[in-house]
């Protein structure tokens, strides 16, 4: 399985390499998605730098829906995707490989979007460990979801549609709970950010487990 | 005799609207079988319902002694599809997209190198990217892929389409060494001029039925004759 996983990973990374869609063209639209709160909270600095985490988290859900759907379109524009089913890989192996090239993408994205809410937003950045783990661990959650939401809406005619109206109520769990645990780490809220951190692990392993589980149905779903 | 495959009665559905309309088929062991029909008939759902693709509503079906559905992760890496679509990755290079199809069989990477040599792929071909290919060169990767697999059972949809006269030949000549060597092909196509000297034996499918699949031994016996048929099981 680690062994697909890793080969699955090291392809899409390899195409994403060449195409560079995530460098591009979603990391400047999650970028214009902040500049554009920014203008529209603009007359209202300290609303803005205490909806920082809210709105950097928002950001992120955008730019992994379309995170996902790259990785998915790539499977079937030339339906390289019956390809994978007929080879050998763990079905596992797939789900864990796309879903760590969508996540690694989202961490070079959340870095570049961290810098973009402290040059706009003024956002003092502290409790980097908080900071850290609670975005790893949101970032796992929302390529897991998103990478199993998207195998799931493959094979629709209206899936570009489809998978945003699916995956966002599904991923509100994550974003309300990073959210909370950015604000605790920037000293925005005086709850403990720790707790929200734990709620953010429940959700994460729930979707890396229900994907690893059920990645080989929704694959046939297609 | 030895089958690669067995269809009796197979029905397949999209909805309600019905892809193959009970489908009675034998293919031999070795034989390249062309399928021919009109655009519409249920050849490329032919072609998914022996690769384990499209699940079969109602009727029974044996490819290489293996249930499709029921034995789909025996039974998928023995058996190459060549589709309309070639499954390829358009910005990975010829060479890393046949690499790929290897590795994901867990086959040694040097076929994937045989492969291409096999297709006339070299030089620059192999290493552009496989979106700024022509169409002739995308299937020739295509077929690459397959030929580095060494399925036993290849289902090729209109292989040759978008190939010059020269890797037609070279295509043909392929697909019956691969029969020499055991493998079985299943062929679909709609333009019989290109298979006509290729097939070892042709069947006509129209309205989701193919209308002589069965193999004139078989006709009398119905379950009883099935049963006593070598089955070739490679599992």
């Amino acid at each position: 399985m680690w062994r697909d996983a890793l080969l699955v990973a090291g392809k899409d990374l390899r195409i994403e390499g060449r195409a560079k869609v995530a460098l591009n063209q979603v990391g400047p639209y999650a970028l214009v998605v902040l500049l554009l709160f920014g203008f529209a909270f603009d007359e209202d600095r300290p609303l803005l730098e205490n909806a920082a985490p809210g709105l950097f988290w928002v950001a992120v859900l955008f730019s992994g829906l379309l995170a996902v759907q790259r990785s998915f379109s790539l499977e079937s524009s030339d339906g390289a995707v019956d390809g994978l089913r007929l080879s050998r890989l763990d079905p596992a192996g797939v789900f864990l490989g796309k879903a760590a090239a969508v996540a690694l993408q989202l961490v070079v994205l959340e870095i570049l979007l961290t810098l973009g809410i402290v040059v706009l937003f003024h956002t003092e950045l502290s409790g980097a460990a908080l900071l850290a783990v609670s975005g790893v661990v949101s970032t796992v959650g929302v390529a897991t979801a998103g990478v199993a939401y998207a195998a799931l809406s493959m094979g629709l005619r209206v899936r570009e549609t489809l998978l945003p109206l699916l995956l966002a109520p599904v991923l509100a769990p994550i974003v309300l709970a990073a959210t909370e645990a950015w604000r605790s780490a920037l000293h925005l809220s005086t709850d403990d950010g720790w707790r929200w951190l734990v709620l953010l692990g429940c959700f994460a392993a729930v979707y890396l487990a229900g994907g690893v589980l059920s990645f080989g149905s929704l694959m046939e779903e297609t | 005799m030895q089958l690669s495959a067995r269809l009796r009665g197979a029905i397949a559905l999209a909805g309600q609207y019905p892809l193959l309309a009970g489908v009675d088929l034998d293919v031999r062991e070795g034989e390249i079988l062309v399928v021919r029909g009109a655009n519409g008939a249920g050849k490329t759902s032919l072609l998914r319902v022996l690769a384990g693709l499209l699940p079969l509503s109602s009727g029974d079906a044996f490819v290489l002694g293996l249930e499709p559905l029921q034995d789909a992760r025996e039974l998928r890496p023995l058996v190459g599809l060549l589709g309309h679509r070639n499954g390829l990755y358009d910005d990975l290079t010829a060479e890393q997209n046949v690499r790929f199809a290897v590795a994901a069989a867990r086959l040694p990477r040097a076929r994937a190198s045989l492969a291409l040599e096999r297709l006339g792929l070299s030089g620059q071909a192999r290493a552009l990217p496989a979106g700024k290919l022509s169409a002739g060169q995308r299937r020739r990767v295509a077929l690459a892929s397959l030929l580095a697999r060494q399925p036993r059972l290849w289902l090729l949809d209109e292989p040759h389409a978008g190939l010059d006269a020269e890797h037609r030949r070279l295509l043909d000549e392929l697909l019956r060494e691969v029969c020499s060597e055991g493998a079985t092909v299943v062929l679909a196509s709609h333009e019989e001029y290109l298979w006509e000297a290729l097939a070892t034996r042709t069947v006509t499918m129209a309205g989701g039925t193919v209308l002589d699949g069965l193999l004139e031994s078989w006709l009398p016996g119905g379950e009883d004759a099935a049963r006593a048929v070598e089955v070739t099981n490679v599992a």
